[in-house]
């Protein structure tokens, strides 16, 4: 057994010693890098990478709890130099194998790690959310507008508050419609139910529906476009999926996130510390593109615009959510 | 008298499952080379990363961990006639049992931390299946239907409480602290892998078990109720008071996995940790023929396909994890569903070998 | 329907040879059933009988062997096969649905086309003219489960004649039937041979294969033993060839020495789910020292009685008295009962008494499992459970005598034993026995009774329960007959006659009666 163990040492050592190239790594969250959304997006941002540098990545799709520490462990060991990690549930293994890998670099998307070579990224989803929800707001002829999110924690919350703001900015006494699709991860990939919950708020009156449902919001445009309501994309830029019924998309940048962080790793600008990404650093925004171009009138996107400006100057504070 | 003819120990024990086994890793093989891939490479890899390393026996083993408390749950509450499908929701109040003891006086010494964790891990446990039992024993609703409805109001309970009230202040994450490091439950040297204590307290569990339904009145009365309810009823064993017992014991060793998940390795308690351990569990037990010994041995195979298919996804990209799940799928049907199908050809195939080395000790026992 | 020439045999099997794993069931079995005869077919249980009928309805393939029909060669995979084939059976249990009419049962699988009414009424036509033909008048359009058993068997019956059958098998028919009931079948299966069919009457009663058949053939250990024309034999003389043995017929016994009551039932009433009363007002007591046998066709309230006095039903009115104890009123589950010294041996052996599945050593604890002798503490105490039921084992004759093989594994005769052995060395006071020999052996059958005898010898009351007159006659002193959940009557040993138990099971009140 001892022979093994000086084995598997030396070969270890041995493939680090040939990868002289950089190796950067990425890890998907339960939801799957085909979801459309949040993790397609961080996927995006590794493509892009490899095709503007040519320069393969390795990825892995998380299955249970305890392989998030195991795979990140590693691919440490197999030299990657940096292991992007998507999604606030990567927290705590991040912690851990960080403290074990002090010369891997180590990049958290949505979550907080205080150590010297994590880089922690987030997001100001309130202030997309907050411009989704004026555009709601404008745009709704019944004074009804729907949230569906996906799992009931904190960050959906960040985007519910945000969008209920939004559309109180513009119409104060706008009624809004919060559903939750589940309990368990199974809620960002349950598409039935996202139409569901968008078809009974839409008989509730409401007229645009906003989800933060990853995989399940999927069920919730096409809801609204079956029942020739307005939609309201999430994390990905999502209007081309049904053109003339996705209002615009909450967009959330993990690609150019995902994208920097391996550039900046390469070319050795990468820093630990926290990034928060909000307006003002093109990290989060809402789209505009030929596919929405007919139903975001000239004059709701005015209002937007003026309203992001004001955000990134300040003279309007999105408030944001805070867990208990 | 159509009773499937008898088979030596090792056939049936042995052979057979090396059987299944083998069919359902050709059918995979099969389907990886329609992918594309090398089969024996990707079995290789699969064999490798499942045993070929002390760290990843030791994964192996921590998952089979798991996965022996789940499936001797289903087991011991399969002797007693029951279908236990609610040991996920078990594992995970159970889990939240062991959590709170160690988030309260989790900086206590070790040696009564440990007992504490294991009553309260057994008792949520044990307190998850009592409902459905009691609904079962005394208003007759099934226990299939029951048990897999408290599966998702757990797991709803569960997110509240991590979302609302047990979160760590200011963070994402819906989990709550780190347990104090004295709670922390031993791992295991040499392996390298998250292997702790847990796993020899699970073997405990197993051998206590095992005495527990073989060499007690108790049990005994539990496998007469399970085999025979009316034969119960003859012999004054009451199959309502069996339910009960029976529930919460299952419910109990459930409630044990937050020993290995959560003081073993995650160190907190955190969102859907048992992560369909109590699914898996009903194919150990399955697999496992109910007997301790077998769930041992199953899930441990299952615990290498876990892990083995990790390394799998990891080194052969194209073999994703949907594809590792297909090939955990086919080892379920082949040694579950479809256990007999080598079985009818097996025992001709003995009963020809009997016949030819001792030709009359075929012809006993006639039966109409 | 057969174009063979009359002189060829209706069925002839040749080498018909089957196993099931070990266990050889049919060895080289070659049998010729005359056209137009009654032939019966008789052996212990385990003798093969039931395969060997149940290969020529096509219910199971044989390993080697033809089977003939009229002379020709026929391929029988399965009943649809048989019936084409003009072979029909009909089972112990009744393959009817309850809740169709005579009619809708009879046409079931051969309703002839989509339109259900067309079919009905060409049918209807048909069984009209077949029962004038046989004189086997059966309401056509009442629901089967109104009908009474006799009955119902009359429509499996015809059920087969309508679908063509030129031969019948009949296995166990008389087991549901009064005595008279069973003379009413007889009186038929004969006008069905005089007609021109062939029947083949599977039992395993002597009375019948005398009173009925033309030739028998018997069976023993999965060969034929021997085949005679019925006038040529004797009850004694088929018996031994059955058993292999001499044996005797009669129980052996001397007079009953009746002692203090030791159970008294009083008023005891049993409703079912539906509210319906099984058991009305039953009241009698139990001696010690005495068999009381109760006589009756199979559900009339017996099974009832049996689960009420064992603790296994709970009455819904009534109460039952035993050593002092008021066993109703203070709610004592079967288990208290046994404390109490009341032992039961169930009607239903396999379903109530025993796990099949079980090693024969823990089926022999079933009940007194909590008892100090087999454990020590809070474990069990294996080596005395073993050592138990080798006792019981050699004791009772039990073959093999091998404790750790599953009970499912023994004969009906032995699993008998061993839960006999069970009761008994339990030592009760009272003694309650459902069905004592039934799916039994002859050989065993003659112990048992012996055992029950002796039981009583020793002072325990004894409660027999059979739907064998036979057997109720031989074996008690004092007889109880029930008919529609009543006690109708009580007859003493001396003056109780086939005939008169027989009209006091139809529901007719006898001189005697309480």
């Amino acid at each position: 057994m001892k022979l093994l163990r000086l084995l598997a040492a030396a070969l270890s050592v041995a493939t680090v010693a040939t990868a002289k190239e950089f190796s950067p790594a990425i890890v998907y969250d339960f939801g799957g890098k085909f979801d459309r959304s949040f993790n397609q997006s961080a996927s995006e941002g590794a493509e892009r990478f490899k095709r503007d540098t040519g320069i393969a990545f390795r990825e892995f799709e998380i299955t249970n709890a305890a392989q998030r520490e195991q795979v990140m462990a590693q691919l440490a060991k197999r030299g990657s130099d940096i292991i992007v990690a998507v999604g606030f549930t990567q927290a705590s293994a991040v912690e851990r194998v960080a403290r074990q890998f002090p010369n891997v670099k180590f990049t958290i998307i949505d979550a907080v790690v205080d150590l010297p070579n994590v880089q922690s990224i987030n997001f100001r989803e309130q202030e997309s959310s907050y411009l989704c929800g004026m555009a709601a707001a404008l745009a709704s002829k019944s004074g009804k507008i729907g949230f569906v999110g996906g799992m009931d924690i904190p960050l959906i919350r960040k985007f519910a508050l945000g969008y209920v703001e939004g559309a109180r900015h513009v119409r104060p006494d706008i009624e809004v419609f919060e559903n939750m699709t589940g309990t368990t991860p199974a809620a960002w990939g349950d598409p039935t139910k996202g139409a569901e919950l968008a078809r009974s708020q839409f008989g509730r009156g409401a007229d645009v529906v906003f989800h933060a449902a990853g995989a399940t919001g999927i069920g919730v445009m096409q809801a609204a476009m079956d029942e020739g309501k307005l939609s309201i994309g999430c994390d990905s830029n999502q209007d081309y999926l049904h053109p003339g019924s996705v209002l615009t998309s909450a967009v959330k940048r993990v690609d150019v996130a995902v994208y920097k962080a391996f550039s900046d790793a390469r070319a050795g600008t990468w820093k630990a510390g926290q990034l928060v990404l909000g307006l003002a650093e093109d990290g989060v925004d809402y789209s505009y593109d030929e596919h929405n171009r007919g139903i975001l009138t000239p004059a709701i996107k005015a209002r937007l615009d003026a309203a992001k400006a004001d955000i990134i100057a300040g003279r309007i504070k999105v408030p944001e959510y805070r867990a208990p | 008298m159509t009773e499937p003819g008898r088979l030596p120990k090792w056939v049936d024990y042995g052979l057979l499952p090396a059987l299944n086994l083998l069919a359902a890793l050709l059918l995979a093989g099969g389907i990886i080379r329609l992918m594309g891939e090398s089969p024996v490479a990707a079995l290789k890899l699969l064999a490798d990363g499942a045993g070929g390393s002390p760290e990843s026996i030791g994964y192996t083993l921590y998952y089979a961990t798991n996965f022996i408390f789940t499936g001797l749950a289903v087991a011991v509450a399969y002797h007693a006639g029951l279908f236990n499908i609610g040991a996920e929701g078990q594992a995970y109040i159970g889990g939240l049992g062991t959590g709170l003891v160690c988030l309260a006086v989790g900086h206590w010494p070790f040696w009564i931390v440990l007992p504490l964790a294991i009553l309260a891990g057994a008792a949520g446990g044990a307190a998850w299946a009592f409902v459905p039992a009691w609904l079962q024993a005394r208003r007759g609703s099934h226990i299939v239907i029951t048990t897999i409805m408290f599966n998702f109001i757990a797991s709803a309970l569960m997110t509240y409480l991590l979302v609302n009230v047990l979160i760590r202040p200011g963070q994402q994450s819906p989990e709550t602290r780190e347990f104090a490091a004295a709670s922390f439950m031993p791992v295991l040297p040499f392996f390298g892998a998250p292997l702790n204590l847990a796993f020899v307290v699970a073997l405990g569990v197993a051998a206590l078990v095992w005495i527990f339904i073989w060499r007690t009145r108790w049990g005994y009365a539990w496998r007469v109720a399970g085999a025979n309810p009316s034969a119960a009823v003859y012999a004054g064993i009451h199959p309502d008071r069996v339910t009960l017992g029976a529930m919460l014991l299952s419910g109990a060793l459930a409630g044990l996995l937050g020993l290995n998940e959560l003081m073993g390795a995650q160190h907190r308690i955190l969102l859907d940790f048992p992560g369909g351990a109590g699914f898996v569990g009903i194919a150990v037990a399955l697999m496992g023929r109910n007997h301790p010994v077998g769930i041992v041995a199953s899930a441990i195979l299952f615990g290498a396909l876990v892990q083995g298919g990790s390394q799998l996804s990891f080194d052969m990209p194209r073999v994703n994890r949907d594809m590792v799940v297909v090939i955990q799928g086919l080892v379920i049907l082949f040694c579950g569903a479809l256990e007999h199908m080598f079985r009818a050809p097996l025992v001709a195939w003995y009963r020809r070998r009997l016949e030819q080395s001792n030709p009359q000790s075929a012809i006993r026992n006639p039966q109409s | 329907m057969n174009s063979a020439p009359a002189s060829s045999p209706a069925l002839e099997l040749r080498g018909i040879d089957k196993r099931f794993g070990t266990v050889h069931a049919n060895r080289r079995i070659s049998l010729t059933i005359a056209r137009g005869s009654i032939h019966g077919l008789i052996g212990e249980n385990g003798a093969g009988k039931s395969t060997l009928m149940n290969i020529v309805y096509g219910f199971y393939p044989a390993d080697a062997g033809e089977i003939l029909v009229g002379g020709r060669r026929v391929d029988v995979g399965s009943p649809q096969d048989a019936i084409a084939a003009g072979i029909d059976m009909v089972h112990q249990h009744f393959m009817l649905v309850e809740n169709f009419t005579v009619l809708e049962n009879i046409v079931l699988g051969a309703e002839g086309g989509w339109q259900l009414a067309a079919g009905l009424a060409r049918a209807r036509a048909r069984l009209e003219a077949l029962a004038r033909d046989y004189g086997l008048e059966v309401p056509l359009d009442a629901v089967v489960s109104t009908l009474p058993v006799g009955l119902q068997q009359r429509v499996e019956i015809l059920k087969a004649l309508h679908r063509g059958a030129e031969i019948l098998i009949l296995d166990e028919p008389t087991a549901v039937l009064t005595p008279q009931e069973a003379d009413q079948l007889f009186r038929l299966l004969g006008r069905l041979r005089d007609q021109g069919k062939t029947v083949i009457l599977v039992t395993h009663k002597l009375r019948e294969i005398m009173a009925v058949t033309d030739r028998v053939t018997v069976m023993r250990q999965g060969s034929i033993v021997a085949e005679v024309a019925t006038r040529d034999t004797s009850p004694r003389d088929l018996a031994e060839k059955m058993v292999g043995r001499a044996v005797l017929l009669r129980v052996e016994k001397g007079p009953a020495r009746p002692g203090e009551v030791v159970l008294a039932a009083r008023g005891l009433e049993v409703r079912d789910r539906r509210q319906v009363a099984r058991l009305k007002n039953v009241s009698f007591q139990l001696r010690a020292g005495e068999i009381v046998g109760i006589a009756g066709v199979a559900g009339n309230g017996q099974s009832e009685l049996l689960a009420a006095l064992a603790g296994t039903l709970a009455p819904s009115r009534g109460e039952i008295e035993l050593a002092g104890h008021e066993l109703v009123r203070e709610r004592l589950d079967a288990r208290a009962r046994r404390a109490l010294g009341l032992a039961h041996v169930p009607e239903d052996r396999l379903h109530d008494g025993m796990i099949g599945g079980f090693a024969a050593e823990d089926n022999a604890i079933l009940g007194y499992h909590d008892r100090a002798a087999y454990n020590r503490g809070a474990l069990q105490d294996r080596r005395a459970i073993t050592a138990d039921c080798e006792r019981k084992m050699t004791g009772y004759d039990v073959r093999p005598p091998r404790p750790r093989l599953p009970l499912a594994s023994f004969s009906g005769g032995n699993q008998q034993k061993l839960v006999l052995a069970r009761e008994i060395e339990a030592a009760p006071r009272v003694l309650l026995v459902g069905q004592p020999t039934r799916g039994v052996d002859i050989g065993a059958i003659e112990f048992i009774h012996r055992r029950l005898v002796a039981l009583r010898d020793a002072g325990c009351a004894v409660l027999v329960v059979s739907v064998e007159l036979d057997e109720i006659l031989g074996l008690a002193d004092r007889i109880l007959v029930m008919a529609g959940g009543e006690v109708i009557g009580e007859v003493p040993r001396a003056e109780a006659t086939e005939e008169r138990l027989g009209l006091m099971m139809a529901g007719v009140r006898g001189e005697g009666a309480a």
